[in-house]
């Protein structure tokens, strides 16, 4: 188990100094999150309203969690680009724990996601978002966020092991990814849509975690009159989700890396 | 039969194989490989892409599971107790399996830290490899910016971190420039000389034959022939003229006009127009072109060499594969 860890943090350290070396890795979950804040809170914010709240109060949340969503992206790529190169061979042939490679990628990517949280929060500090919770509900909020981010990361480790190349991932994460965080009421709430997409994006899982975000921080959610299930129970449907991801995700992902590096 | 693997691990032996078989699908990569490496010594394992030469290889490192048969290295069974073979084999494959988003010596200071040698023990023995490989002047350097040569030289430091009893190298030396060429045997046999036992796949027969205390020469993933360096030689080696002729239909007369010098199998190449001569030693080569021009054949070029590995394969397998190749 301590070989375990050990062997994790040497695989984490390495994925931190390609972060290190090529800071663009970082891009897609601080630069584009901040992007985003800006660009609807002074572009669209104007025309969106929230019946509950100001639109700003209510972008953080959603900003947040697509954000965290995309963090499939950093350890598909990676995994796939290791796995590619050859370098994952050169671990095999280490005494190292097994699944120790894919526990550092994690944590790693963990890591990393920490930051691109704060890096969230500042700027919607900075655009007018505040907390108006008590810290239980606001730890319970940022815990909620890690524990998606966690789901999402072995999402991305199943796709880094099952897809042959990096680029592969990239555009599959962005074909999925983007029409699911914007179907959802990420960044504009579901009153405005059309019956069938408010159906939907009801029962998207993202509308549920960032409805639990909103709720934990005491933000603006702007939730219809009688909304569906998930969004009446947000947290629950929330945790219930980022489970049944990673349920799915980490065998999946344990057998997938397995299989490619059977000889 | 049933070893003991902890008696067997005080035996003398480095590697040891017995009726090693790897199937994929229905295509036998390798079949029946029987080895017995001292320790201390140097095997070389020759053969043409696709011979069986790396899945022989991963078998042995434990990246693959062998179908038939079984293997020890330094006396541990390498399918139940892989975890102990790799704690004391190292390993350079084909394909430097450096990091290039690292420095040389983060990559080294990295594979320490997964053999599990302290920080800074990892630390110290990164840097007498990276003074040991030549490669103290770009420790610092991200390893994308590595030249094919600086990258193999890293990912040989890489495999020596541990201090191996076992080495095992997949073609070492292919795509370096000779100068590295040598340096890495030089570095090579420092390292025999030491007690490490060396397992090195190459194509080059002269790579072999410089390092090599013994040799298995693999065809379609079966031994073809093995023995020392000196008695494949003197088997199936000695000197060679090519002779390239301006049409391939002159091929059988100059085999013909050439035969008083054959010593050996001749093989042709009708799609090079070319035949090879395995000659007596002292045959001249102005000897060979006058009895070329009394047979009134005009020849492209003919030129003198030394034997190579294809010469060996094909004075084993005969002509049958030339004429293979042909088709």
């Amino acid at each position: 188990m301590t070989t375990l860890v050990a062997d994790s943090l040497v695989f984490a350290r390495r994925n931190i100094a390609h972060i290190r070396q090529v800071p663009e890795k970082l891009f897609d979950v601080t630069l584009q999150p901040i992007m985003f804040t800006l660009l609807f809170a002074y572009v669209f914010g104007g025309v969106i309203a929230i019946h509950d709240g100001s639109y700003r109060e209510y972008l953080i949340g959603g900003v947040m969690v697509q954000s965290l969503a995309f963090g499939i992206m950093g350890p598909a790529s990676a995994i796939a680009t290791d796995l590619r190169e050859g370098v994952v061979d050169r671990f095999r042939t280490l005494p190292t724990v097994t699944g120790a490679y894919l526990t550092g990628h994690v944590l790693a990517e963990l890591a990393a996601i920490l930051i691109a949280i704060a890096i969230l929060s500042l700027s919607g500090l900075i655009v007018g978002w505040r907390i108006h919770s008590d810290l239980p509900h606001a730890l319970a909020g940022y815990a909620l966020l890690t524990y998606f981010a966690f789901a999402m990361i072995w999402l991305g480790t199943w796709l880094g092991v099952t897809v042959r190349t990096p680029d592969a991932a990239q555009g599959l994460v962005f074909l999925v990814m983007f029409p699911m965080t914007f179907l959802a009421s990420t960044f504009v709430p579901l009153g405005g849509l059309s019956p069938t997409l408010a159906t939907i994006a009801s029962w998207n899982p993202i509308s549920a975690i960032t409805a639990a975000v909103r709720e934990l921080f005491g933000n603006p959610t702007g939730m219809p009159a009688d909304p569906a299930w998930p969004l009446q129970h947000p947290v629950i449907a929330a945790l219930g989700w980022s489970t049944l991801v990673l349920l799915i995700a980490v065998p999946l992902a344990l057998r997938g890396f397995r299989r490619r590096t059977a000889g | 039969m049933v070893y003991d693997n902890d008696v067997r691990g005080t035996n003398k032996l480095g590697v040891e194989a017995e009726g090693l078989g790897k199937r994929y699908g229905d295509l036998w990569a390798l079949r029946d490989l029987d080895l017995a490496v001292p320790a201390g010594s140097v095997f070389g394992l020759l053969g043409h892409n696709g011979a069986g030469k790396t899945t022989a290889l991963k078998i042995l490192t434990t990246l693959a599971t062998p179908t038939t048969g079984r293997a020890s290295v330094a006396g541990h069974d390498v399918v139940t107790h892989g975890a102990r073979v790799r704690a004391c084999i190292g390993v350079a494959g084909q394909a430097a399996t450096v990091d290039g988003l690292l420095t040389a010596r983060a990559n080294l200071v990295m594979v320490g830290r997964l053999y599990h040698l302290s920080p800074a023990a990892a630390r110290a023995r990164a840097d007498e490899l990276l003074a040991q490989l030549e490669l103290a002047d770009v420790a610092t350097k991200l390893v994308k910016e590595f030249s094919g040569g600086m990258k193999r030289r890293l990912d040989l430091a890489a495999s020596l971190v541990a201090r191996p009893q076992v080495l095992f190298l997949d073609e070492p030396t292919t795509g370096l420039d000779p100068h590295s060429r040598n340096s890495l045997w030089d570095l090579l046999r420092a390292q025999v000389k030491a007690g490490t036992t060396l397992v090195l796949t190459t194509q080059y027969l002269e790579e072999a034959d410089r390092l090599a205390d013994h040799i298995a020469v693999l065809d379609h993933g079966v031994v073809a022939a093995q023995g020392s360096p000196a008695e494949l030689k003197a088997r199936f080696g000695g000197e060679r003229i090519a002779i390239t002729l301006m049409d391939a239909a002159a091929i059988p007369r100059a085999a013909a006009a050439l035969s008083a010098f054959v010593d050996g199998v001749v093989v042709e190449y009708p799609e090079a127009r070319q035949v090879v001569i395995p000659v007596r030693t002292g045959t001249r080569l102005v000897e060979v072109v006058r009895a070329l021009d009394a047979a009134g054949l005009d020849a492209h070029d003919v030129h003198r060499r030394e034997v190579t590995l294809d010469d060996v394969f094909l004075a084993i397998t005969r002509r049958e594969r030339a004429v293979k190749e042909a088709a």
